[in-house]
């Protein structure tokens, strides 16, 4: 049963993926985002990492891809217009593709995957919440500095659009 | 798991989406008896005892409405639009608990759909999924007062989810769990364990923000009908127009669920049987909603976006940490 | 992974069942009488001027931007949220600098102005 879910997650995802990069209208692009981003979360959730699916929701799907929707509904006539998908370098590129490919699946062959033994804490949240607090704390702390950081560029670059100078 | 559970747990599925749907079709006329209450006006009473069969009558006409698709939509995420902001809407109710649970021929059975560990979160990403509905409305039918509706609302929502997700972090930290039954539990026994009494500025931010999140008045901006006609929803007509109706109030039930579950209680209470006394509750913040409606003027889009951000997530982080240093000093 | 998300799944499909059917039903019974007039978009009565397709106020995204931002900081908030009461004293000092630094933010867009509102 799990294993019949996984595979339909699984090729949800892919399958919007590949939907993502040929789309012809970027708005249509956009929302197959959403449909790989919701199975990926799906997938977490049938790891027992509720946690990392909710926030996989939350971040991806309600925050990024809405920027990035909003970013094409407030550009003038992106949507209207279809776009090309490929262009003249697509026999190069689609060569490097392909050795990615071939190496990716070279690496992950040879990668043994280590399973930690034990069995999963009942409350997971909860030891996220206490791991975060004691082992990664100075990462955490690094986050909001990070945080702080793309809030003034996010500020910077937008205010440079209000102007008008771009675009 | 035997059949006769499974059988009993799809009953339970069903009872609550057929109850849920009932509610929702109740809430409209109460709405607009409560309204036209407060006007100094009757409201419909004309079908069936006094008006309880209204609901029953709109669907009808709904059903015969013409319904056109503009030429210049895109017409299939224009059909989808609808489906996607009642599903959202209708999904939330899964994790909120009816009542406490009760033995049926030996198996326990939640009221509730299911008791996520993670239902606090799930509500969360359920809301931020709400946007897409309203968005996609919005784009795909291509008309100016739809789209900018779309673009209104869809930022309005946005920036009150952090209040609404941050003013709940108060009562997390109090009770240590998502789960809502869990929250419910650690509330029952006495009238001073609910924690709108630990935790009131909590509960207004989360109101508030609920309210906003939920695009209703005074923050019904995206469909302002004085200025964009009918915001996101203009172009639809019909059951699909109905569709983000059902949506609408469906939100308004699931978050005065959630808040009379998260901070008053929900099921607990003397004397009457669970169920009642959580409906007792939801009835009452449903009442909150209409007479918010009936009373408060629309704010003004700059105020609205201002009063967000600098007035409720500034407000939460503060209550946060006040909470934070109450629990600290009490150990 | 429990049966719990299987019934969430349940329930999901009726409210599906419930839209596509309502939808189709109502196909069945109401009028179908499209004229060109019929199809235009709504404009108030006037012929509609042009797509609406059209740039908007970027302040919009201004606030997604703020917004994806202050999404982040609200997942780190719950699991810090639900452990705190093990956690004490050390956590919550930890939490006052993480929030005082997205504050600092939040003033920071304040002050730039990119909260306010301006066409």
């Amino acid at each position: 049963m799990n294993l019949l879910v996984f595979y339909i997650l699984a090729i949800l995802a892919a399958g919007s993926a590949i939907m993502v990069v040929t789309m012809k209208n970027i708005f249509h692009s956009a929302l197959f985002l959403v449909l790989t981003f919701f199975s990926v979360a799906g997938i977490y959730v049938l790891l027992n990492a509720e946690f990392l699916a909710a926030v996989q929701v939350l971040i991806y799907v309600g925050a990024i891809t809405i920027l990035m929707i909003f970013a094409i509904m407030l550009t003038h006539q992106l949507f209207s217009r279809s776009l090309r998908q490929v262009n003249e370098q697509v026999i190069p590129a689609s060569l490097i593709t392909f050795i990615f490919f071939v190496l990716s699946v070279v690496a992950l062959a040879k990668t043994a995957w280590p399973v930690s033994g034990g069995q999963l804490p009942e409350d997971r949240i909860f030891e996220i919440g206490k791991l975060l607090m004691s082992e990664y704390v100075i990462p955490f702390e690094v986050v909001s500095v990070v945080l702080l950081v793309a809030l003034v560029g996010a500020i910077i670059i937008g205010r440079r659009e209000k102007s008008g100078d771009t675009k | 798991m035997t059949l006769t559970l499974i059988i009993i747990q799809i009953i339970k599925v069903i009872a609550i989406f057929v109850g849920l749907l009932t509610a929702i079709a109740y809430t409209t006329l109460f709405e607009r008896r409560m309204v036209a209450f407060i006007q100094g006006r009757v409201g419909p009473n004309r079908v069936g005892p006094a008006g309880l069969f209204q609901p029953i009558a709109d669907a009808i006409k709904l059903l015969f409405k013409e319904e056109f698709i503009p030429d210049k939509a895109n017409k299939v995420l224009f059909s989808i639009a609808p489906l996607l902001s009642f599903t959202t809407a209708a999904m939330a109710i899964a994790v909120i608990p009816v009542g406490d649970s009760i033995t049926i021929g030996g198996y326990q059975i939640d009221l509730v759909i299911s008791d996520l560990n993670v239902g606090i979160l799930y509500i969360f990403a359920l809301s931020s999924l709400a946007v897409y509905g309203i968005v996609l409305a919005g784009w795909s039918s291509n008309s100016k007062y739809s789209l900018l509706g779309g673009l209104r609302s869809s930022a309005q929502m946005i920036s009150y989810e952090i209040g609404l997700g941050l003013s709940v972090v108060g009562v997390l930290m109090l009770s240590g769990t998502f789960s809502i039954a869990e929250i419910v539990r650690q509330q029952s026994g006495s009238i001073l364990n609910w924690y709108f009494f630990k935790q009131p500025i909590a509960f207004f931010l989360f109101f508030v923000s609920a309210i906003a999140e939920s695009n209703r008045i005074p923050f019904d901006l995206p469909e302002a009908e004085s200025e964009l006609v009918g915001g996101y929803n203009t172009e639809y007509a019909g059951m699909r127009f109905g569709l983000f109706y059902l949506a609408e109030y469906c939100n308004m039930i699931t978050i005065s669920a959630l808040a009379a579950s998260l901070f008053f209680g929900g099921w607990s209470g003397p004397f009457l049987p669970p169920i009642i006394w959580f409906l007792i509750k939801v009835v009452i913040f449903l009442f909150v909603f209409v007479w918010v409606r009936g009373t408060l003027p629309r704010f003004r889009y700059d105020q609205l976006m201002r009063f967000g951000w600098l007035a409720i997530i500034p407000l939460t982080l503060v209550n946060i940490l006040i909470t934070g240093l109450v629990m600290v000093l009490k150990g | 992974m429990d049966y719990g998300y299987g019934l969430i799944g349940i329930f999901i499909l009726f409210g599906i069942v419930f839209v596509i059917f309502t939808i189709f039903f109502a196909g069945l019974l109401r009028p179908q009488r499209p004229n060109k007039t019929k199809l235009e978009n709504y404009e108030c009565g006037e012929a509609p001027m042009g797509g609406a397709w059209i740039q908007y106020n970027v302040g919009f995204y201004i606030y997604a931007l703020i917004f994806v931002i202050f999404d982040v900081e609200v997942v780190f908030l719950f699991p810090w949220a639900v452990a705190f009461k093990q956690l004490g004293l050390f956590a919550l000092i930890e939490m006052l600098i993480f929030i005082a630094i997205l504050i600092a933010g939040l003033a920071y867009a304040w002050k730039k102005g990119a909260l306010t509102w301006e066409s």
